[in-house]
């Protein structure tokens, strides 16, 4: 397998984008990264989409979207796999490339939400859970992480204040970050005293409904020395791994088991450990579910998550920065586009081009996006060349 | 809207707990599977689940999907049944402060939902506190 390198990205700012429809979303996103490549053409692309089907009635994305940008006849595929859709199609596009079926490819990512209402959208949500023995009975998503934070609250001693930490510490960052949705601080009382959605989880513990794209180019690492208008940078491991889709099947409810897996598998493949990380960008879709990623990811111990955040610990300049962009938390979360949009931070960062949230030095950073409950994760290693 | 079939296929499930047990490694299923993911085995015992357990873990949903909107603020849990088997619930009949991990339920059958406005009426279990 051929080694493989990033080298462009593009994002615009994220929101409610009433005036833009999925099509625009995706194209500007795309033809920014292409612009940012300096690349003339792109030979295939894949794209992350949640379920454009629900929110916006249209299915057979690789066509449209391809259709939109012009880049001709190419294979174009749209890739699946709930909320980690958009860590799923850069994986595919780093395999396409690394197998030599392709040489230079966009791994791009988009959902366009806010042309549901908010019960059309908790549906389309909801999706990703146990249609018949979870969303049958009623529970929601910030219902089913609600119940890890109550786990995991109740076997580990996390406390209210922990959780709210994790949010306090995403929208600092995200105050830094020009192309967050919600680029304002909140304080540790905020985040308690908002209202509930499903105990103990408030609204500020949860992301938003945001409409939003994101798209990378990858190429083979010799080609990106020869193609890269800037210093391309590498991707040193690639993992995906799955788990039950009901939270109940599992033995622990507060441990995600996909993420540890898929964690393990990208650590061995690029030779690394938690150690050697120097940042990385987790899928915080609720304040519970970054203090679970960063245990089972082996930057913390079992059941240590909650002090992450409290620490000082995952805040930029702490021991192992967490969500440098803003996370889902502060920067919204598109579902489709969020993969790929932490593979952007990660490459930004690993450029030097995040000023005031800029991580000092950083050479290898690390990204992970998930499914679900859970059900769902892949990660990727990236690093400076 | 789906099918009548879509609700009557689950009903052995949502109306009598039915499970499946392997009978080579013994791992309950809930919903029943064709191949177990313990084992790899195929062939499967028909068990009827236990009616009390105890929960694993609850929440109280404030904001719910449409189809439940005017029953919101109700509560949701895990249990686990005795033999091991666990499902997520509504939990009737419960004042939300006395919601707590090892709390015993007894499983009743119960209206779920009506499926929009003029579907179909959805009925299930739901988790009951023990006193």
């Amino acid at each position: 397998m051929r080694d493989v390198a990033v080298i462009g990205v593009g994002m615009q700012k994220w929101g409610e984008l009433w005036e833009k429809s999925l099509r625009d979303i995706f194209t500007e996103s795309a033809l920014l990264a292409i612009d940012d490549a300096g690349v003339d053409h792109i030979d295939a692309m894949y794209v992350g989409c949640m379920s454009s089907g629900l929110f916006v009635g249209q299915e057979h994305l690789g066509c449209v979207l391809s259709d939109y940008l012009g880049m001709g006849p190419i294979p174009s595929l749209r890739v699946e796999t709930a909320c980690a859709s958009g860590g799923a199609a850069f994986r595919q596009a780093c395999l396409d490339v690394a197998s030599g079926a392709h040489e230079i490819v966009l791994a791009g990512g988009v959902e366009k939400m806010t042309d549901v209402d908010g019960g059309g959208a908790t549906f389309a949500l909801s999706t990703a859970a146990d249609a018949e023995y979870e969303v049958y009975q009623g529970v929601t998503f910030p219902g089913l992480y609600a119940m890890m934070a109550v786990a995991h609250m109740h076997q580990h001693g996390t406390t209210r204040d922990q959780l709210s930490h994790v949010a306090v510490k995403n929208h600092k960052n995200g105050s830094k970050n020009p192309l967050a949705q919600y680029p304002f601080e909140v304080t540790v009382q905020q985040v308690a005293e908002s209202i509930l959605v499903a105990d103990p989880l408030t609204i500020l513990d949860c992301s938003p409904i945001t409409d939003g794209g994101a798209a990378a180019i990858v190429c083979s690492l010799d080609a990106a020395k020869r193609l890269s208008k800037k210093q391309p940078v590498k991707v040193l491991a690639s993992a995906h791994a799955t788990d039950s889709i009901a939270l109940h099947s599992r033995r622990d409810i507060s441990w995600l088991s996909a993420v540890e897996k898929a964690g393990q598998s990208a650590y061995k493949d690029a030779g690394l450990g938690p150690r050697d990380i120097n940042f990385v960008e987790v899928h915080d879709c609720f304040t519970i579910a970054e203090i679970c990623v960063i245990e089972a990811l082996g930057f913390f111990e079992r059941g240590k998550g909650g002090r992450g955040a409290e620490s000082g610990e995952t805040a930029v300049g702490g021991r192992i920065p967490v969500n440098p962009s803003g996370g889902l938390k502060s920067k919204g979360h598109p579902v489709g586009a969020t993969g790929v949009a932490q593979i952007i931070e990660t490459v930004k960062q690993l450029r030097g081009d995040c000023g005031e949230r800029q991580v000092k030095g950083a050479k290898i950073g690390m990204t992970q996006n998930m499914g679900g409950t859970g059900g769902s994760c892949v990660v990727h290693i990236l690093g400076s060349v | 809207m789906s099918t009548s079939a879509r609700y009557w296929r689950e009903i052995p499930q949502r109306y009598r707990l039915e499970a499946a047990k392997c009978t080579k490694c013994g791992k309950q299923h809930f919903p029943p599977r064709i191949v177990c993911d313990k084992c790899g085995n195929r062939s499967f015992e028909k068990i009827v689940l236990p009616d009390t357990g105890k929960l694993v873990t609850h929440t109280v949903i404030r904001i719910a999907p449409s189809d439940f909107s005017t029953e919101a603020p109700y509560a949701m849990g895990i249990a686990e049944l005795e033999g091991g088997v666990r499902l997520t619930a509504q939990i009737a009949d419960v004042d939300f402060d006395e919601l707590k991990v090892g709390m015993p339920v007894k499983i009743e059958f119960r209206r779920i939902r009506e499926e929009g406005e003029a579907g179909i009426l959805c009925y299930g279990y739901k988790f009951v506190p023990v006193r």
